[in-house]
């Protein structure tokens, strides 16, 4: 199954200036593995630990935040767009 | 001269120089304004403060700014002693921050976007922009103008009239986006990597958020160079809040100001609460929640900040307090009634959690007291329009005037019997 990662700025210094990869996996967190693999060395900058993502790194499934549907174990299906948002100020 | 060193990630330390870039490389937390407080001591004294203009550039030294270039008239706004309203609660020593006078959109927020597009045009961006529950976006719009810059402002399609109206008239081109703020919130991030504009709360973020500490410098320095015992600040997205403390310790560490170990206290709506949550739980792990409240303006869900607004709280010993649309209503209307101040949503929030914490006994009533109030309720009519009476019509004659002052003070009589001191007045 073919999902599209979304990649901010200051995260395409691991993905060759790409703002979207192409991953495959069956939930966020099996994406979010592929990505790991096919982006060498973006893994510490999202997850402080196992299946622990960093404080500010937040995760969206097309337009829902992971954390209002399963987190890591959200299921997604071919077409789905994911993305890496940071965190910004209040308005 | 300036003190900045440069930017710092407040999470992991990681250093670069100044930039307009807001989110640490390396893990993703915020970046800081890092500043040589050693080269400060001796220079930047209360003389040297109070001899600045009477706005925010007054605390220039503290800000990470080489040319100001709108502002001028911003922030030194009214600290005032809240007599009536402290009669009300029982109160000996309150005290009222009134941003809601702020010059010229009547918000805390020329204080942010003073900095930001000032730091905007250092850097040379031709453009700004804002995400905004509508505050921001009336600022950012009014600033963006008198600096001659190109301006657009992204709003939930949901907001107030005045809101909407409050930013139109400047000309900036508005973008209402169908969803909440967080949903507005997310497309600004992407608008700033792909067009490369300065989204103030996005990319300038690192200078934005420290233009929020003028607001805790003039409560320091307004209440004789001390500071109150317990502040308690709304909390949206989450700048205000820590920066109000960082104010106070750095003043501390400038030796301004005697340390006495300021408690810092958080008001939330209880339809959008994740730190007030987050603070009563003692769990430091911000869920986020899909707002539903009348504080449209601080209805963030999923605060940037948030947890250094619920750090603060903790660290300082203060607490968090959260209140309903309706209490939010009465203490709009207290306020105005024993103060003469008309305050939006966002103040009524924070009023209200004040009186629950005052009730408590969170808040000793004999100690120093600050309600920090952000915005001005000309803008939010539609929060008390139906909350308030009807005015009678009348022919112009006498005659009629008296029957309605003889009926009026039959019916205050009858309320007056009811013995309720905060109805009564």
């Amino acid at each position: 199954m073919s999902v599209k990662i979304r990649i901010p700025s200051p995260l395409r210094g691991f993905t060759n200036g790409a703002d979207i990869v192409e991953t495959e996996g069956a939930n966020i967190g099996e994406v979010l593995n592929d990505l790991k693999a096919k982006a060498n060395g973006i893994e510490p900058r999202l997850f402080k630990g196992p299946n622990q993502l960093n404080r500010f790194v937040n995760i969206y499934l097309n337009d829902e935040d992971i954390r209002f549907l399963k987190n890591l174990e959200t299921p997604v299906k071919s077409g789905d767009e994911v993305s890496i948002v940071p965190a910004i100020a209040g308005g | 001269m300036s003190y900045v060193l440069g930017l710092k990630c407040k999470e992991c330390g990681h250093r670069v120089p100044v930039s307009p870039v807001h989110v640490c490389e390396q893990c993703f937390g915020p970046y800081e304004v890092e500043y040589d407080y050693a080269a400060m001591k001796g220079k930047v004294t209360r003389e040297s403060i109070a001899s600045g203009p009477k706005s925010l550039w007054r605390y220039r030294d503290l800000l990470p700014v080489d040319v100001p270039v709108t502002g001028f008239n911003s922030g030194f706004t009214p600290f005032r002693k809240a007599k009536r309203l402290a009669q009300v609660l029982g109160c000996s020593n309150l005290w009222i921050k009134d941003d809601s006078c702020n010059y010229p959109t009547y918000s805390y927020k020329e204080r942010v976007v003073s900095v930001a597009i000032s730091k905007a045009v250092e850097f040379g961006f031709d453009t700004v922009g804002c995400a905004s529950t509508g505050n921001l976006a009336n600022s950012t719009a009014a600033h963006a103008a008198a600096a001659g810059i190109k301006c657009y402002v992204m709003i939930p399609h949901d907001l107030e009239q005045g809101k909407v109206l409050g930013s139109l008239i400047f000309g900036p081109t508005m973008v209402r986006i169908r969803g909440n703020y967080d949903d507005v919130n997310r497309l600004c991030t992407e608008i700033a990597d792909k067009y490369g504009w300065a989204i103030v709360n996005v990319n300038l973020r690192p200078y934005y958020t420290e233009g929020a500490k003028t607001h805790g410098f003039e409560i320091a320095e307004q209440f004789g160079w001390k500071l109150p015992q317990h502040t308690v600040v709304p909390t949206a997205g989450g700048t205000i809040l820590p920066k109000i403390y960082k104010a106070y310790q750095e003043f501390i560490q400038l030796g301004l100001v005697e340390d006495n170990k300021p408690k810092i206290y958080s008001a939330q709506a209880a339809g959008c609460n994740p730190v007030v949550t987050a603070i009563q739980k003692g769990v430091d792990i911000i869920e986020p929640q899909k707002p539903n409240t009348i504080a449209k303006s601080i209805a963030i869900g999923n605060p940037a900040d948030g947890y250094y607004a619920y750090k603060v709280v903790k660290d300082s010993n203060g607490w968090g307090e959260s209140a309903s649309d309706r209490e939010i209503v009465d203490a709009i209307k207290l306020l105005a009634k024993t103060e003469g101040i008309w305050t939006e949503p966002a103040g009524g929030t924070t009023l209200a959690a004040a009186i629950k914490l005052i009730q408590s006994g969170r808040i000793p009533k004999d100690e120093s007291i600050c309600v920090c109030i952000t915005g001005n309720g000309l803008k939010t009519l539609e929060a008390v329009q139906n909350d308030l009476p009807q005015p009678r019509v009348i022919e112009a004659k006498l005659s009629e005037f008296d029957e309605l002052l003889a009926e009026n003070e039959a019916a205050e009589k009858k309320a007056s019997a009811r013995a309720e001191p905060v109805g009564a007045l």
